[in-house]
Order: C-alpha cells, then structure tokens, then sequence
C-alpha cells in the first residue's frame, strides 16, 4: 500500500512553495544561455535584410563583401535553396488557409523590412556585420501593403500573385437565428475595439549556434527555444536529414512568451550556412533584427455589438475582425490561431446562446505575425468584456450584478460553449465573489464617488476570462504539424539513491524543473534535494512538445507522476526481496523504506541501489531489477484544460495629461491543482503586467511605407518597475479529472485578462468625462483625444 | 579597423592586459574576451540594463562603455561579487522569493539592486521600484523583485541597528 493517488502522500511536496533547483546559477551569473556556448572553429553569421516593406531583388553583388577581411561565405537566396527546403505554414484543420512557400532566404523579392536576403558567415561577429555593409544589392521597390484595412480592397496590389488575393484565411460561425434576437432586444450596444500590434521583446535575443560533423552526419543545434523536438524535425525535414541525425539542445532560455515556440528563416538559414560550411555557425539577433523579425501578435480591428434584456440577460455576441498577419502565415503553427482562438471562446464565460463571428486574416508587408503568450485570449476578453460593461452601462445596472447574472453557474457542468468548445469544470462565480471580497468592491465605489466629487478621476474595472491550457493533438496535430501533445518523462534510481528524471517540457523560467522535481519527489518519496531534473535536449529526453500553452506542469507533471508511481513500485519490488517482505507492506518516505502499517524505517534507497546495480548476484536469479521508467502522457477526455479568471484594476487617470496610474490590481484564477503556489502566483503576475504592456504601452509603429518606426527598447515601451502595481493573486481549485495530477495550466491567464479589465477601468474613470477609449494601446495621447483636448 | 589598443585593468580583483579593438564595448571584451558569460547583452543601445557591471564602484552600462575606456580601471561583474559574497544576501532572497524567472536580467538587476542597498538600506518600495527602473524585466512583472531587494535592505538595516 503505497498512497492511492498523488494526493494522498506523505510528505507531499503538491501545494509547496519550495525553491526552484535551478534559480540558483541565474542568480550567480552561471546561467548556460545559448550566446555563452562556444565552439572549436566557431564561425558568426550576419545578415542583410531588406530595408524595404516589399522590393524585388534584382541582383546582389557580394565581391567586395567576399574579399572583405574575415569573410568565409556569402550566400544568397539560391544558394540557400540548394541545402534548405521551403515551407508553406497551413494546416489542414484551419480549412482554406493558404499561404506561399517561404525559403530562408528570399530568392525573388522580400516582403517585409527586415527580411533577411544575404548571409555573410566571417570569423568574428563583428568582421561579418562590417561585411554586410559591402553587399550590394539592386531593388526594385514594389507597391506596398500596409493598411490591414485594405489588404482586400480590390485596387490593393496582391502580395502572392500565385495566391490570388491577400486573404490567407477566413472563418465565419453563427448559430441560428442571431438577427432577429438583436432586432428584437431591448437594448443593442456596438463597439470597435483596435488592438495594437506589439511584440515579446525576450531580454535574450534569438539565439542558435549550429554544428554539423559530417563525419557521422551529425547535426547539433544549440537553440534558444521552447519546443525542442519540433524544431529537431523541422530542421532534419528542411536540410534533408533523418530526425535521428538532430540534435537540438536547449540550454537557459531568456524569456520565451511563444516568441520562441515558431522556426524563424535566419534560424533555418543558419543551420544551412553550418552544413554547408562543415563548421559551427553562431546567430545571435541584435535587437533591430528581433523588433523586424520576432513574430508581431495581436493587430485586429473587431467591430461588435451586444444585445441584452433591460434585466440584464445577455442575449447575443456578434462581431467582425479583420487581422493582418504579415505576408507568410508563419510556420508550422500558422498565423490563423489567434483569430481562430477569438471566435472559438468570445463570450464563451457567459450563459449567452446567440453568437456570430467572422473573421478576415489578410497578407500584409509587415513582419509575420504568431502566436504569443495568450494567443488570442486578450483580444477576445477585452472585446467580451467591453461589450459588457457598456451593455450594464446601457440598461444601469453594476458591472458586477450583470456578470453574476450572466456568468456560467458552477454547478453547470461539463457544457458546451456555442461554437462546441467543451468545459470540463469552471468557476466563475466563485471567483467573482472572491475578488469582490478580496478588492472590498463596495468600499472602492464609495471611494472612487468621494473622490469624483474633488475631481479625482480613478476607474474600477472587471475582467472575467476563460482559457484554454494542455492542449491535445486538437490544437495542431491534426492539422499535420510535427508537435507533440503528449509529453514524456524518464526517471531513474541511481546507485546511491538519487532520482534522474529527464523530461519533454522545457523552461524559460516558468519553474518546469521545479514542479517536474517536486511532483517525481512527492509520486516517489523522496526529498526535492534528491532529483536531478534534465530537460531540452532532443537526444536525452523522452519525445514531448515542450512548453507552450500553459501545458508543462499539467501534461510534462502528469507524465512524471505516473513514471514515479511506476519506479517507486519497482524499487519496492527489490527492496521487498532484499527485506523478504511483500511490496504491498512497503512504501518510500524520505528517501527511506519505510513498512506502511507502523512507518518503521527498513533500509535506505541508496542500499536498494546499491543491491540493484553492484550487488545483482544477491538477488533472485529469475529477477531483474528495472530501476528505469518512462511514462507519457496526453489529455484524453478533453481537448483541452478550459481554466477560468477574473482580474480586477483600480487605476487613476488624470484628464490633464492622459497618464493612467495603477493603483492596484486582483487576480483569482483557477488554474486545477496547484503544485508551487508561488510560482503559480509569479507566473500569473509577470502575466498581467505583460498585459498591462500591451494595454499601455507596446505598439509597433509603422509607416504607411511599412517601415517600423520604433524598433528599439527606447522607443518601444515596456512595463518597468516604477509605474506597475503589486498584484495580489488568489486561486480557486477546479481540478481536471483528466488527469491525477488534476493541473490545468496558469501561464498566460495573467495575460489574458489584463488589457480587458485595464481598459474597463479606464473607461469607469472617464465616465464622467464622456470619454471612452478602445485603441490599444491607451497611450496618453489616445486618452487626451478621446477627451477631445488635443 | 582601427588598431588595436592595450588594456590593462582589474576585473573581480585579477589584473587583465589585453589588446582589443577600440570599438569593443566593455559587455562584449568581459563576455568574448574574459569569458564571463554572466554579464547579459540585451538591447546594445543602453536602455534595457542586462549588461550591467561596476566601473571603479559605479554601475554602468556596459554596452554603452568602451573597452577602452575601463583601462587602468577596476571592474566588478556578476561573478566577482558572488566569489566576494558581497551580495550573499541578495541572492539567497533572489532564490527564496523566486525574483528571477529566466534570468536573463537578473545578473544586472543585483548590479543595481547592490548599489541602492549600499546607498540607503532604508529605501521605501517606491524608491527601489524607481532605482530599477533602468532595468528590464520580462517575466517577474517586478513585484518579486521588489519584495526581495526590500527584504534584503529590511535585514541589513536590522543587522547594524
């Protein structure tokens, strides 16, 4: 008898706010980054990029680049195409989705600034940047497509001609009937919502350092990534060679947010300057090139309205997005997600059964947009919310009455959304009256009148969300993408007791290798400082998709639960033959083997160790010892973890200059089992103030030429310490049953929320004012304007 | 290129002579030439504060300094004060209240955090959220940040009363 499920352990380590392993190297400066990798004969690629939106490349001149002092190679967009092959980023399940094959490097003309067209390969990093200044090319400007809005219009030039048109996908869904319940209800309010184009900044750049030995066909790429085995198929896909002849190693990651789950052309093309070269080739992106070449999100214009009863029923969602995604939906993910994510769960909190949405992603000559941290979430929460606030506003009702009307009753469960999105188990109204509890609501709306009253503008907001985390082949397996949805973990007893566990999720940071260790430790019985936890490297680990989706503690964690559960037993096995008792009568605490009925302590791990791997003579002949296990694990009997939030902002806005101050910000979230609450707490505030960027500050700026404008961290803005607010987080526990675990994910619901419930605090306070803003980011001036003061 | 020019200086208390270009900055000579991989490039134009180090006890950017201007000066990295374990206390609250997520910055972020303490152990949460405000961090949203460099400078004062 060895506990019934994780839960039930002794010494359980699920729910404990215990240290990462590995935070200690960062904090010493000893972190293993992918830049402070060197190699024997290590060579530097550089890049020229196009300094046009759209231009064809009518020759390229690279003599004096060539003779320039350093210099090994220079290749162009032909040469490249003879070691890597295009790509087309659709997928099947996104039905209609097109694209046009994309090399590494162009070979005909590029199509947005910034676009690598030459690489130049030297001895420093510094010889071949001086080198790229010697190339020459010849461009042929062509007419540009800037404006997302016209990208359809028939007078605009089409990107791809072979496409056709510069629309690369379209969805529509609506249930039946949806006009006559807005012709008929009592009130109808309408909103357009612009959601600014911004990007991840990650403080490390890009990186990859690519060695190939053609000796035994071997190819090894450091990559700064999050999904190590995808990229491994990829790049032996592209460069023509069997996935076993990969390796893609991914040490410390600095910073992700989905910026480093898509492949990038200079990432392939320098995995294809070091086949070609025979040598490591090393790519660190400076951070022009991640502002022009780091996937851009977000970019949607939605037109929607919302009918509701004069009760405040909540009758009808219907909307219109137009997004442009740059002129190559990205590979392999596709830069249909976002907006697919947005009709898929729009509204999808409330009890509302009318819906309509429809959606144009278009081709524009702006660099590619994909999938960053809360892929599409934002946009249809501050849309879904907005809507709701304006609709209590219309019929006078509290923005809180009216979600605890509408919002999803917690006894409903498992339902369908509209558009067939299944909830295994929410909370939304519990977490609704916690956060109502934990901001004392009422105390702030006689605050905040009080104030009104001296001329003091502050703002409450409320924002509800839903979220999709662990996600199943659904997502994009079946679409035809080499991702994996289930994940994998190794884990092994060492001869002296020690728990090797070696797994498919990675970590940026979120804490993977601290919930992987503390879920092995606590399914095993040992203590934390016992495991070693081995993650991103394609040769060591077991297949998995690695980290993205809020899916490592729930599926990475199952995976090493279940393979914990299986070498704790079989340790019990050999310790039950060396102590001649029944496994049943044994279990593992703290690192000893302890009989169950009175905990007495029996023998060591380190002696059951010892015994298995130096002593196998003493043991049974017809038994073998099998102190090796490996378990996977994939959601089955949902698609996908639906989690659920609600954020809550207190903020001031001052109607002289349009700054917006943070005064505080809530969070309840409901994330399942919680393993490390305060890495569960770290990642939903890091979340929300990523949020808080997009809502206040990021915005890549471009000219109508498609130059962007403010590619630099002077001139893009982010968060920084002095103007966010702490942030306090509490949690509902809705546990999945899908797995034992119960963990659902909590990365991104902090992102999610964020820019909604920013939004609908700064509309309370500008109530007053008559003043309402929609366009992402709220920047000073946006709110001035919408004032109607400049 | 320019000649190369000889530098003499001390980084983390051991004399270092080399010959570097005049256009190397300071980040790249300690990264490239010295191998001390702890001090983090980020940006290279001076505003997001990972390739923090001390120059002759001051925090700089050293991506905005030149090699060769830290000749015959003393220069401090992240690996110097963890061997010295001048921070000690810093880092371990670091590690307790998981102010570091990728960690990219966070070799920067101690550079400036040192500096405040030293300053004034007594400053408020709004003074050190404005002292690292020249500091970038992706992932932590700073509230862990805060909460460490607060706790930090909370024991130092206690320690000396």
């Amino acid at each position: 008898m060895s506990g019934l499920t994780i839960h039930d352990r002794p010494n359980s380590y699920i729910g404990r706010s215990v240290s990462r392993p590995n935070i200690r190297r960062l904090v010493e400066g000893k972190g293993r980054f992918t830049d402070d990798m060197s190699l024997p004969r290590m060579l530097f690629a550089a890049f020229l990029r196009s300094p046009y939106a759209h231009a064809e490349i009518v020759t390229i001149d690279t003599s004096a680049a060539e003779a320039a002092p350093g210099v090994v190679r220079v290749v162009t967009g032909k040469e490249m195409a003879d070691v890597c092959s295009p790509w087309i980023g659709v997928l099947s399940h996104l039905e209609g989705l097109k694209s046009q094959p994309q090399y590494a490097l162009p070979i005909e003309k590029a199509t947005w600034q910034g676009e690598a067209v030459v690489a130049v390969v030297a001895e420093t990093r510094a010889q071949a940047e001086d080198a790229v200044e010697l190339v020459e090319v010849e461009w042929n400007e062509l007419p540009v497509v800037a404006d997302m809005e016209m990208a359809l219009d028939e007078a605009t030039h089409v990107i791809h001609s072979d496409l056709g048109d510069n629309l690369a996908w379209q969805r529509e869904f609506a249930t039946d009937g949806i006009d006559a319940v807005f012709e008929a209800a009592d009130q109808v309010v309408e909103e357009t919502f612009h959601f600014g184009r911004h990007t991840g900044v990650t403080l490390e750049a890009r990186s990859i350092l690519s060695d190939y030995d053609s000796s035994e066909e071997q190819l090894t790429v450091y990559l700064a990534t999050q999904t190590p085995h995808m990229m491994q198929t990829l790049f032996a896909k592209h460069m023509g060679l069997e996935d076993h002849r990969v390796r893609v190693i991914s040490g410390d990651v600095g910073g992700a947010f989905g910026i480093k789950v898509h492949s990038y052309a200079d990432e392939y093309a320098t995995v294809a300057l070091s086949i070609m070269l025979k040598r490591p080739v090393k790519f660190i992106a400076d951070r022009l090139e991640s502002f022009t070449n780091d996937i851009h999100a977000r970019d949607h214009r939605i037109t929607a309205r919302m009918a509701v009863s004069q009760d405040g029923e909540i009758q009808a969602i219907d909307y219109d997005d137009v997004t442009g995604v740059g002129p190559y939906s990205v590979y392999p993910r596709t830069s249909g997600i976002e907006a697919n994510q947005v009709v898929n769960m729009t509204g999808a909190q409330y009890a509302c059964p009318n819906y309509r949405a429809r959606t144009n992603v278009v081709f524009q000559n702006k660099t590619p947009m994909c999938q960053y941290r809360a892929v599409g979430h934002p946009i249809l929460t501050a849309l879904t919310e907005g809507l709701v606030d304006k609709a209590a506003d219309a019929i006078g009702m509290d923005p809180v009455d009216i979600r605890r009307k509408n919002l999803l009753p917690d006894d409903s469960y498992p339902r369908k959304s509209p558009t067939g999105m299944l909830f295994e188990q929410l909370s939304h109204q519990e977490s609704l009256e916690k956060i109502v509890q934990m901001m004392d609501y009422e105390m702030l709306r006689k605050e905040q009148g009080k104030l009104r009253d001296q001329g003091v503008y502050r703002g409450i907001g409320i924002a509800t969300f839903i979220e999709v985390t662990n996600p199943s082949a659904m997502f994009y397996g079946i679409g035809g993408a080499p991702i994996s949805a289930q994940d994998g973990a190794t884990i092994r007893l060492d001869a002296k007791g020690n728990i090797i566990v070696q797994t498919g999720v990675t970590e940026q940071g979120q804490g993977t290798e601290a919930v992987i260790a503390q879920v092995a430790a606590t399914a095993l019985g040992v203590t934390m400082d016992k495991i070693k936890v081995l993650t991103g490297d394609t040769d060591i680990t077991p297949c998995g998709g690695g980290t993205w989706a809020s899916r490592a503690a729930g599926v990475g964690g199952e995976a090493a639960a279940q393979a914990g559960h299986a070498l704790r037993q079989r340790i019990l096995e050999v310790a039950a033959i060396m102590l001649q008792a029944d496994a049943g009568t044994l279990d593992i605490q703290e690192n000893v083997i302890v009989d169950v009925a009175d905990g007495r302590e029996r023998i060591s791990l380190a002696e059951v160790g010892r015994v298995a791997y130096y002593r196998p003579d003493t043991l049974p002949k017809d038994f073998q010892s099998e102190l090796m296990v490996t378990r996977h694990y994939v959601p089955k009997d949902y698609p996908f973890a639906f989690t659920n939030g609600v954020q809550a902002s207190y903020l001031e806005v001052d109607p002289a200059t349009g700054i917006v101050t943070l005064l505080n910000h809530w969070v309840v979230e409901d994330c399942g089992t919680v393993i490390n609450p305060q890495l569960v707490d770290e990642q939903i505030r890091g979340g929300v103030v990523q949020g808080i960027g997009g809502a206040l500050y990021e915005e890549c700026l471009y000219s109508p030429e498609g130059q962007l404008l403010n590619g630099n961290m002077a001139d893009y803005l982010v968060p920084m310490a002095g103007e966010m607010p702490d942030i306090q987080v509490a949690h509902v526990e809705s546990r999945t049953a899908d797995s034992e675990l119960g963990a659902k994910g909590a990365g991104e619901a902090g992102t999610a929320g964020a820019p909604g419930v920013i939004m609908n605090a700064i509309n309370d306070a500008l109530k007053p004012l008559n003043a309402r803003v929609t366009r992402q980011p709220f920047t000073p001036e946006r709110i001035l304007q919408a004032l109607k003061t400049v | 290129m320019d000649k190369a020019v000889q530098v003499s200086m001390s980084v983390n208390s051991e004399a270092v002579n080399r010959t570097v270009e005049p256009r190397q900055s300071l980040a790249d000579f300690i990264r490239n030439e010295l191998e001390l991989t702890g001090t983090h490039v980020g940006c290279e134009h001076g505003v997001c504060g990972a390739c923090t180090v001390r120059l002759d006890g001051q925090i700089v950017r050293g991506c905005l300094t030149l090699a060769v201007q830290a000749d015959g000066c003393t220069v401090e990295t992240i690996e110097g004060l963890t061997e010295s374990g001048e921070i000690a206390d810093l880092q371990n609250a670091f590690v307790t209240r998981n102010a570091a997520q990728c960690g990219f910055c966070t070799p920067g972020m101690l550079l400036t955090a040192a500096e405040l303490l030293a300053a004034d152990p007594g400053a408020s949460r709004e003074e050190i959220r404005k002292h690292i405000s020249g500091n970038y961090c992706r992932c932590t949203g700073y509230q862990a940040v805060v909460d460490a460099i607060e706790s930090t400078a909370r024991n130092r004062l206690g320690e000396a009363s």
